[in-house]
């Protein structure tokens, strides 16, 4: 046993890693059933934070993740869409990645022209598009929108956009929501919007594991809600479409459980990992036991 | 042949076969799309309006000067399907080789990328050659039409812009725009084969204008909030009656701040009391590493999660958790 | 001089935004200051790109080993630039039909957006996927427990890799109420909320005292290293 797993060639692991992934994806992707989620507090503040917004009470999303990062972030885009939009609130899509308007894109086709087509643009939503210069922006719009955004994303002019004119700076919205996958994100949202402006700006975010613990110091005064890596959009998911889907009997489309999903594979490989650990540990410990150097 | 290579072969010639015919058989792999159509017509000078909203109502549409274009939307199998049992000869959706042969081509740069895990090969060199390219110039392209056309030029020359990208675009011309035009042409500086020192400026700008940022973001939210944050009751009461458990987790949490910057203050030596009090600082640590570690496996598995999601629902069609196609498996 | 007057620019980029931030009649100063910054930015991304030309055309030229790799990435990058920036197959933005050029580039269809959509997101998301793999092999080879150190760190692994998921949940879903706070999953809260909160406290309050000095040291041109070395 000590020498099999001693002189283990790395590529048995990729397999079993591959396999802790792909056997549950099939089996879930096949059944249907995924395993349950069960909030925590975080989830429930930021789930709260929009829930407490009134129709017609203006959001800022900022989508500031690629491709890269879609695995962990995309299912915290798409509920976070959902919510406002089911809220009825306005939201005004913008990106500080360049990567990020084809996010934005998506969550538009994906829920907005799907479950809400009776949402005109330019009056309950609109894609600003991307800027450059990552904090430079959040600096330059939380006194001043127009500077920068002089138009929207399809070229029209800012305040041609109906749901433009209430809007001069960032400190005009009721709530800024950030899906951060790196610099420039949430940590960035926090240190130049939410500091320097407590009183006038209030940050929900979700983030990728990677940041997750990075960004636990700000909570709760920077930062009320966090959603940190897939469990974070799991737990999103459940409590956003318990809320319109399941409490009104009502069976939730698949594109919206993509996070629960993923917490199954989540499951394996995480067993998988410890398992390797202890593996590695048993080699260690029968090591010092022989004396071998 | 050797053994090894002889096994290889079988292996990918019976993927390949499996591959068309699951493509043949189930159409997997194939993509959808509905075609939308756009008309315009040019109903006063300069005023183009779409013949199907409201607004060309008022209008008389004969003999105007129209334009026309085809979209394309992305479609469900199930929608393809619906549309053709519907038999309807005006059926807007229709099979797409272009997004269909995208699939096949995404598939295969993932089974390139994967193929890395196994032995350096010349695929996985393709792929990672082909990702280069693509992302710098997918980058220049977004900058270019995101930034450069409406905040430089757009700025710079407003009527000019507004003549053929972005005909919305009204304004007087900012001259001080000027300032970042020449900065970037000097930077562009960096790349001639002499006189690289007149990238400096631009540089010097960048580099004094991230100081002077970060200098104030960082004071006020990492350092002076933090110290604040850190300020909690180690006494906790509710209702009247004393909270145990949170007015301990307090007090662990003030300790946990202190004993870790005690242990980054390497301007002492580590030794007696401050040595003891910095190996409590190091236990927090290394809670706070494994934490990391924890959260960083989640996230990276997540990724891989959704890679496969791709290969398994997108191009194999075997499994469909989104309910795109009539019969999944 | 070449050297002098880009410490005086940096010294007034930077001090131009500490100013603005504490005096408000001069925050219009800062906000033109941050926004020549952000159009600069969008200009490095031009200088980047052609500097990975310059170093592929030079290795194509030069005949280095893989330099068919290297024109495989100069035709992707030329492919992918032509058809980005001359917006090739978009159509016009529907508010103006009769100008070619006004669509998004990013417009579904597109042959910029069959790039995206089939090169540059599957081949980078699957680059990223790869790490799963890779954090695999590491934990098994290098994850020790040799001291209490380290078996805090292992442990506290533990509890968060089992208490994120429902295996945790499942496996303390024994303890009574009165115990609640050992079951896993909420064990795994207040690790996260006191001793990781305190950890990253402590490191984000020393690297804040760091870029302060760092970024003090630039404006004041005591640190020139980003001017480069002493020659031109």
């Amino acid at each position: 046993m000590y020498d099999k797993l001693k002189n283990l060639d790395r590529r048995w692991i990729f397999l079993l890693m591959f396999l802790s992934v792909a056997i549950p994806i099939i089996i879930i992707g096949i059944t249907g059933q995924s395993f349950p989620e069960k909030p925590t507090d975080l989830a429930y503040s930021t789930f709260n934070a929009i829930e407490d917004l009134k129709p017609g009470d203006k959001v800022l999303l900022s989508f500031d993740f690629d491709p890269a990062s879609e695995g962990e972030l995309g299912p915290m885009a798409t509920a976070f869409t959902y919510h406002c939009a089911a809220n009825e609130l306005n939201m005004y899509f913008m990106a500080l990645w360049p990567v990020g308007p084809q996010m934005i894109d998506n969550a538009i086709e994906n829920v907005i022209k799907k479950d809400f087509p009776d949402l005109v643009y330019g009056e309950d939503y609109v894609n600003l598009g991307f800027k450059s210069g990552g904090e430079g922006v959040i600096k330059v719009i939380v006194t001043d929108f127009l500077e920068l955004f002089s138009t929207d994303a399809k070229g029209t002019p800012f305040n041609d956009i109906p749901m433009n004119k209430e809007i001069s700076s960032v400190q005009d919205m009721d709530l800024v929501i950030n899906i951060s996958a790196g610099s420039a994100g949430t940590k960035e949202w926090v240190q130049y919007a939410v500091t320097p402006y407590p009183d006038e700006i209030t940050l929900v975010a979700g983030c990728t594991g990677v940041q997750a613990p990075l960004l636990y110091p700000y909570i709760p005064e920077q930062l009320p809600g966090l959603l940190g890596a897939i469990k974070g959009a799991a737990e999103y998911e459940k409590l956003v479409f318990d809320k319109y889907y399941r409490d009104e009997g009502k069976v939730v489309p698949g594109r919206y459980q993509e996070g629960v999903r993923r917490m199954g594979p989540q499951l394996v490989a995480h067993l998988l990992m410890i398992l390797l650990i202890i593996a590695g540990n048993f080699i260690y410990f029968v090591e010092k036991k022989r004396g071998v150097q | 042949m050797d053994r090894q290579k002889l096994i290889w072969t079988v292996v990918f010639a019976v993927g390949a076969l499996g591959l068309i015919i699951n493509a043949l058989t189930r159409d997997a792999g194939s993509a959808y799309v509905k075609s939308v159509d756009h008309e315009f017509a040019l109903v006063e000078k300069g005023k183009w309006v779409d013949v199907e909203s409201d607004d060309a109502l008022d209008f008389d549409l004969e003999g105007k000067e129209r334009i026309r274009w085809s979209s394309e939307e992305q479609a469900t199998y199930r929608d393809y399907q619906q549309s053709k049992q519907a038999k309807s000869d005006e059926s807007k959706y229709s099979f797409s080789l272009s997004m269909t042969f995208g699939i096949w081509v995404a598939a295969m740069f993932t089974l390139f990328i994967m193929s890395f895990l196994f032995k350096d090969n010349p695929f996985y060199k393709f792929a990672e050659s082909v990702v280069v390219g693509v992302s710098a110039a997918y980058w220049m392209v977004v900058g270019f039409w995101d930034v450069i056309i409406p905040n430089l030029f757009g700025k710079l020359s407003p009527s000019f812009i507004s003549n053929w990208a972005m005909p919305g675009l009204s304004g007087e011309a900012d001259f001080w725009y000027l300032v970042p035009l020449v900065l970037g042409i000097m930077l562009l500086w960096r790349l001639a084969p002499s006189g690289t020192w007149i990238s400096r400026w631009p540089l010097a700008f960048i580099i004094g204008t991230t100081a002077g940022i970060r200098l104030m973001g960082f004071i006020h939210a990492d350092f002076l909030s933090q110290i604040r944050n850190s300020i909690i009751p180690l006494a906790v009461f509710e209702n009247g009656s004393f909270l145990f458990w949170d007015s301990f987790l307090n007090l662990v949490l003030i300790i946990g701040v202190l004993t870790a910057i005690v242990y980054f203050f390497f301007s002492i030596e580590h030794k007696g009391v401050v040595g003891k009090t910095a190996r409590v600082g190091i236990w927090f640590l290394m809670v706070t590493f494994g934490a990391a570690f924890g959260y960083t496996v989640m996230g990276r598995i997540a990724l891989l999660a959704i890679r496969l999601e791709f290969l398994f629902d997108d191009w194999l069609w075997i499994i469909d958790p989104a309910m795109n196609r009539i019969a999944g498996i | 001089m070449k050297r002098t007057v880009p410490l005086l620019i940096t010294a007034f980029g930077g001090f131009v935004l500490i100013i603005a931030y504490f005096i408000p009649a001069t925050q219009g100063w800062g906000e033109t200051v941050a926004i020549w910054f952000d159009v600069l930015a969008s200009i490095a991304f031009i200088l980047g790109g052609a500097n990975l030309l310059k170093i592929h055309l030079k290795k194509m030229s030069d005949r280095q080993s893989g330099w068919g790799f290297s024109a495989v990435t100069v035709s992707a990058f030329l492919i992918t630039l032509t058809v980005g920036l001359a917006k090739v197959g978009v159509h016009p933005s529907l508010n103006f039909p009769d100008y070619t050029w006004s669509g998004s580039y990013r417009e579904m269809g597109s042959p910029f957006w069959w790039l995206y959509e089939y090169a540059f997101k599957p081949l980078t998301a699957t680059m990223f996927a790869m790490l799963a793999f890779y954090v695999a092999s590491a934990a098994f080879r290098a994850f020790r427990a040799k001291n209490i150190e380290a078996i805090l760190l292992l442990g506290t692994a533990f509890i968060i890799l089992l208490g994120r998921t429902f295996a945790g949940v499942f496996l303390t879903s024994w303890l009574p109420d009165s115990l609640s706070g050992l079951r896993i999953e909420n064990l795994t809260v207040t690790i996260m909320q006191v001793f990781n909160t305190a950890g990253n406290r402590a490191i984000m309050i020393g690297i804040a005292l760091g870029i302060a000095s760092t970024s003090l040291k630039v404006l004041l041109g005591v640190d020139r290293s980003y001017l480069g070395g002493g020659e031109d």
